[in-house]
């Protein structure tokens, strides 16, 4: 545990001129209490229907996603785990075919099985194990009915939400060519979200619209250089670099987290293929005038509270500028697992000059900085919330924000009350 | 390569965590990657813990790797030493950090730490999470009470006068029920006035380990964990141990008998207890409908053997299959399979398990979290007996296993998912009646359930169906087991059609299967209402 704080260092903003003078970012390094990759197999399984995930790990990982995903995976077990045991590390050679049983017999059980994710892990990469000559000798076999891909969700390389960056990036490469003009849509959405912004980006006039993921293997989005592509979620810097590659271009954004995040994004859209703000402005008004006067009851059960987040999915930096500039609450400490600049340059600009941005994570210091400040409400993991509400603070589990539908306008409220909830069961117990 | 679905235990460490969570005083510097900290939640979440498990993560990742992984495994266990002030270490590593062979203790060691520092070797390719927590506790225990060894040929003398003396040994955090076992047991010793030196892990401190030696006699709760611990003590300190698991009335009694002959007192205090009820109630009129109840039983050895023992010893069941996951006691789970002349299922493999509940067919099970979802699946009620643990298994109220008030419990647990109680009686008198039909739910569910009901019927009906006909994969993903093997399908004749009908739906499935296995071994193409009265006269033999 390398435990000094490095330093202070000043931001150093990228991206479209704009520089946003921010206080110093806390940088950590110390116990990071964060899911691995293998997390976002839980929510990539339910979006990516006729994808399976067979995790090559340990017990361990098996464990881990079982606990992680509690009740949620028990209603249709698409992953599962093919367990490294002591034979296999006596002797590497049979690894590969070991593999190859272990697929043969899980696909001939799943016939309705289009796409196989082999998803290494901790394990398999300190034994370097080779997933992707092993995808590509599967997919051989087994074309054109399954074609079989691989990543790694393994905590030595991923952290969390880190997972679906690397899951969507081992897409890319196989995603159809494609020389129209379209927008893209990149990152797991709730598919009642998903709907809402095609219909919306139809309104604004934006036609050709692809979502990546596809809820079906054989639907992903054609890439290439007419493409312009929209990040939904803040933590897809692999996936981007790979689509730059094919020749696809960024649309720098916020992200669709709240009303005036969801306007900007969809104004950076159109924008992006020459369509007026005055446009957007009269799509979306229903939408618009709908979400605000929701939170507007929000607010007034949020306002002037405080928050502090522990690093988790890093949907803080976008969570924070909802919940400060819309909402009213007051920014302690914003921790994330990463920050990525580029992504996070409309984000960062927005934060107010207060909010204490930290990224990495040591832990036992930041329960001390947490305690210290005593905030009203406190964005954690599930290994920390209950301590903490014993200790008398308020606590959102992290988790929760990444399971649920958060995005776009319909569900700027519901974002919100997942805020306000706990701060008014709170009171009611109080009383 | 084995393809896991779900598993049963976690790897070795977690068993670790058990033991340190459990204990006061102790912390754990586990050597492991970024990811591995989920198993905090376990605690705080599943068990609703209010503190954070003493245990520190390295959480090192690919750019450690590279460099120096054993300064930072160093650099967790000092700063750990210096905020949690413990009186005693544990120092291991989890699967990934195994395999990068840093030697935590050795580099634990290194640090000349002012407290004991116990180095764990759990080899996470070979063994799982109750082989962890045992051996944890047996280092520990060998580590702490070993200096007070007293030398060989050492005659245990008992202090005169005073009332007899033994430790508890077992109760872990995580554990299924442990926290109301301990206070049943408790209750039992009070009532022969013996005196409980000390209770480990659950609540112990190192340095009450190290007062292990103390005592009369040990009592092994829960084999899994701390047996190897108990026969170390027996060795060493001469003590005796009782391994009879106070599961069941019959157990219990045993049990008392047991203890009080160790200690040299009468067991009769705490043989009567008023509270007793389960042997009355197994008795009552209405339990007729009980007999023969054709059940499974799969969990860890020690939950998966009492639990057989107390269906067919004292609720009048017929056990049909019996299982663990316990591979370390599956001798055990052999022995009892013996008894009720079923082969016995060893097995960590989910789909295994699945596989044999289809082909059983029983009228309950009695199994974990996992035979809930296959239960749920086929239809079958189920009730839960074992860890792996699931939020529901830590109830608010008190709801233990063990002693009289355990098997209360059990009884109460394991009746109700076949409750209907009288009303199966009036189901069975009045079948075809307008009111008692397959659509109205049992009055205890209430009006709202009667959809619900029949889709549960639909399930169990669903359950031939799955092995007949291919069933949508997306509909029902393990349904297509690899080792049910198909049956010949025979036609119905319509009016045997509409006598089946009549029979009560809880028991139409197994009518249907017996008649549908009757004419199939008889090359009976068409079942008439004849085939279906034949059936039913052969299978009632």
């Amino acid at each position: 545990m390398n435990s000094r704080v490095i330093e202070l260092q000043p931001q150093a903003a990228t991206g479209c001129g704009q520089a946003p003078v921010l206080p110093g970012v806390l940088k950590e390094r110390g116990q990071r209490e964060v899911f691995c990759g293998l997390t976002g197999i839980v929510w990539l399984h339910r979006k990516i229907q006729d994808a399976f995930f067979l995790v090559v790990g340990s017990r361990t990982c098996a464990h881990l996603i079982q606990s992680a995903a509690g009740v949620m995976i028990f209603a249709e077990p698409r992953f599962a785990t093919a367990i490294i045991d002591e034979r296999d590390l006596a002797g590497l050679a049979d690894a590969q075919d070991e593999l190859d049983r272990v697929v043969t017999r899980l696909l001939e059980r799943r016939g309705d099985i289009r796409t196989l994710f082999l998803v290494g892990s901790c394990p398999s990469e300190v034994i370097k194990l080779d997933l992707s000559r092993a995808a590509g000798r599967l997919s051989q076999r087994f074309a054109p009915q399954v074609r079989v891909l691989n990543y790694s969700g393994s905590g030595i390389e991923t952290t969390f939400t880190q997972g679906e960056d690397a899951c969507l990036a081992s897409l890319v490469p196989g995603l159809p060519a494609s020389n129209e003009t379209s927008l893209v849509v990149v990152g797991a959405l709730a598919d009642v979200v998903e709907d809402q912004f095609a219909r919306l980006l139809a309104q604004i006039g934006i036609t050709k619209v692809g979502f990546l993921p596809a809820r079906h293997s054989d639907a992903m989005p054609g890439v290439g250089p007419n493409t312009r592509y929209l990040l939904a979620q803040p933590f897809l810097a692999d996936t981007a670099r790979l689509l730059d590659t094919r020749g696809a271009r960024r649309i720098p954004a916020t992200f669709p987290l709240g009303v005036e995040g969801t306007t900007r994004w969809l104004q950076a859209a159109a924008a992006a293929f020459g369509i007026g703000a005055e446009v957007v402005e009269q799509a979306t008004t229903s939408a618009r005038t709908r979400a605000e006067a929701a939170l507007a009851r929000q607010r007034q059960a949020l306002q002037g509270k405080s928050i502090f987040f522990f690093p988790d999915s890093q949907l803080e930096p976008p969570l924070a500028r909802f919940l400060s500039r819309e909402l009213g609450m007051r920014l302690t400490e914003v921790g994330t697992p990463y920050l990525h600049r580029e992504h996070l340059a409309e984000e960062l600009a927005l934060l107010p000059a207060e909010a204490r941005l930290s990224e990495g994570q040591h832990l036992e210091r930041q329960l001390d900085r947490c305690r210290a400040e005593r905030p009203d409400i406190v964005v954690c993991g599930l290994g920390l919330a209950n301590p903490l509400e014993a200790e008398g603070m308020t606590t959102k589990w992290a988790i929760e924000l990444v399971f649920t539908p958060i995005q776009g306008y319909e569900q700027a409220a519901d974002l919100a009350e997942l805020f306000a909830r706990p701060l008014r069961r709170r009171e009611l117990l109080a009383a | 390569m084995q393809l896991t679905l779900w598993t049963y235990e976690g790897p070795p460490h977690i068993g670790a965590m058990r033991i340190a969570t459990a204990m006061r005083g102790l912390h754990y510097v586990l050597h492991a990657p970024q990811g591995d900290t989920y198993a905090d939640l376990l605690f705080t979440m599943i068990e609703r813990r209010d503190r954070r498990p003493p245990v520190t993560y390295t959480t090192f990742q690919a750019r450690d790797l590279g460099g120096d992984t054993a300064e930072l495994f160093k650099t967790a266990v000092r700063e750990a030493f210096e905020r949690f002030q413990p009186q005693a270490l544990i120092v291991g590593a989890s699967c990934t950090a195994e395999l990068i062979q840093d030697d935590p203790g050795g580099l634990a060691d290194a640090l000349n730490l002012p407290v004991p520092v116990v180095p764990l070797e759990l080899p996470a390719y070979q063994r799982k999470e109750n082989w962890g927590a045992s051996e944890t506790l047996y280092q520990l225990v060998r580590k702490l009470a070993g200096p007070s060894v007293p030398p060989p040929g050492t005659s245990r003398e008992r202090a005169a006068g005073g009332p007899a003396r033994c430790n508890i040994l077992g109760p872990t955090a995580l554990g299924f029920r442990h926290r109301d076992d301990l206070r049943e047991v408790r209750d039992l010793l009070q009532r022969l006035g013996i005196e409980v030196k000390v209770i480990a892990p659950l609540d112990a401190t190192p340095s009450d380990l190290a007062r292990l030696g103390e005592a009369d006699f040990n009592i092994v709760l829960y084999p899994e964990v701390a047996l190897l611990t108990a026969q170390w003590l027996q060795r060493n300190f001469g003590q005796p141990l009782v391994r009879t698991v106070p599961i069941g009335v019959r157990a219990t009694q045993e049990f008392i008998r047991e203890v009080a002959a160790l200690a040299s007192v009468d067991p009769q205090p705490a043989l009567d207890d008023p509270r007793s009820r389960s042997s009355w109630y197994a008795r009552s009129v209405d339990s007729t409908y009980l007999t023969g109840k054709r059940v499974f039983v799969f969990g860890d050895a020690t939950h998966a053997v009492a639990a057989a023992r107390v269906v067919s010893q004292e609720f009048g069941f017929t056990v049909v299959g019996i299982g663990t996951y316990s591979r370390e006691f599956a001798r055990e789970v052999r022995d009892a399979a013996k008894l009720y002349g079923v082969e016995p299922l060893i097995t960590d493999d989910y789909l295994e398990v699945e596989a044999r509940v289809a082909e059983l067919q029983p009228e309950l099970v009695l199994g974990t979290q996992m035979e809930r979802h296959i239960a749920k699946r086929l239809g079958i009620p189920c009730a839960l007996i074992s860890a792996p643990m699931h939020v529901q298994d830590f109830p608010a109220r008190h709801a233990p296993q063990m002693g009289f008030e355990g098997a209360n419990v059990l009884f109460d647990t394991w009746v109700h998912p076949l409750m209907m109680g009288l009303e199966e009686h009036l189901l069975t008198m009045f079948r075809g009646d307008f009111e008692f039909h397959d659509g109205a739910a049992p009055s205890h569910l209430g009006h709202g359930a009667a959809r619900h009901a029949a889709a549960a019927v639909d399930a169990s009906e669903a359950v031939t169906a799955a092995v007949t006909a291919a069933v949508p994969a997306s509909a029902a993903p393990t349904a297509t087991l690899p080792s049910a093997a198909p049956i010949v399908v025979t036609d119905w004749a319509p009016d045997a059609r509409k006598e089946l009908q009549k029979i009560p739906f809880f028991v139409r499935g197994k009518a249907r299967r017996n008649t549908e296995r009757f004419a199939a071994e008889r090359g009976v193409a068409l079942i008439t209402v004849e085939t279906l009265y034949d059936a039913k006269a052969h299978f009632s033999r």
